[in-house]
């Protein structure tokens, strides 16, 4: 996939996983996985910038014997992915337009 | 390699970055490798998941805007003893011009560069426009029944259009030089800015 759009894409997936429960990096990673991959500096970064922006917030957690680090959901990080959902109707319809530009060429 | 060499690694890797910030990504990789070894690797797996050391550090170099490199390489790393302030202030006559001089070659070339490309197009676009203004004389000369001179004149507008059409291509691919060689050189200069960082910590 193209380097520009997976970027603008991985944002909002990285708040899609946090979404329904507060999760940690590695189940992050995993839950991903299947969609879209990402290296663990990749999602350091992303993490940081989300909390910048007040999308998400931590909280660490002591989870056996060792410390880990929640992930959790605002307000603001849901109205993104609600704001990702608006676009990508737009998307889907520019979409449209492309591939029925190639059935015309056929 | 273990968990410990790893995460040592990293550390050396970073020793340019602010303290917590170390800490903090260190704390990071390290939960990911133990969340990894809690999903049944070994260490050795989790560890060879994430990759290099370097691919991590120069991953998280890229990411550091230059600007916050610059500012923490210009803070110095502890308090200047009086005689080292006074040695600065009473030096300025001698430091401050070269400095100022060396920034403004560096400027000036890098501005002359830009006149080159500037000039490219220039050349470009006046041949365009000379092959489109030939038109007026050869309609002139076609008018006065002067038919070799319009064809001349006609043959030499070709010419140089044609040359303007060159012109176009050269100077596209020179600007895209320039600019690939911008973005290589602030790079570059992110790259030594870290690298000086780490090896005068190496020798503290």
């Amino acid at each position: 996939m193209d380097i520009q759009l997976k970027r603008g894409l991985l944002d909002v997936c990285v708040l899609a996983a946090i979404r329904n429960c507060d999760s940690y990096g590695y189940k992050i990673i995993k839950d991903m996985k299947p969609y879209i991959e990402l290296s663990e500096s990749t999602l350091y970064t992303i993490l940081k910038r989300l909390e910048a922006a007040d999308m998400l917030t931590v909280r660490t957690a002591e989870h056996d014997g060792r410390l880990r680090k929640y992930y959790h959901i605002t307000e603001e990080g849901i109205k993104r992915i609600a704001d990702f959902k608006e676009d990508w109707k737009e998307i889907i319809s520019i979409y449209r337009f492309v591939t029925r530009e190639d059935d015309g060429n056929e | 390699m273990n968990k410990q060499e790893f995460l040592e690694k990293l550390k050396g890797g970073l020793s340019g970055l602010p303290q917590e910030d170390i800490d903090e990504r260190l704390a990071f990789y390290g939960e990911m490798i133990d969340d990894k070894v809690e999903d049944g690797l070994t260490e050795e797996e989790a560890i060879n998941g994430i990759g290099s050391v370097e691919d991590a550090v120069n991953e998280i170099i890229s990411d550091i805007p230059l600007a916050a490199l610059v500012k923490k390489r210009v803070r110095p790393k502890r308090k200047l003893r009086a005689w080292e302030t006074a040695l600065i202030i009473l030096g300025s006559p001698v430091w401050a011009p070269l400095l100022i001089s060396a920034l403004a070659v560096f400027f000036s070339l890098y501005v002359s560069l830009w006149a080159i490309i500037v000039s490219f197009w220039s050349v470009a676009g006046s041949c365009a426009l000379c092959s489109v203004a030939s038109l007026v004389p050869a309609a002139v000369l076609i008018g006065q029944q002067n038919a070799l001179a319009a064809i001349a004149v006609i043959g030499a507008a070709l010419i140089i259009a044609g040359l303007s059409i060159f012109m176009f291509f050269g100077s596209k691919a020179a600007t895209k030089g320039v600019l690939r060689l911008t973005e290589k050189s602030v790079t570059g200069i992110k790259r030594t800015l870290f690298r000086r960082e780490n090896a005068n910590e190496k020798v503290d």
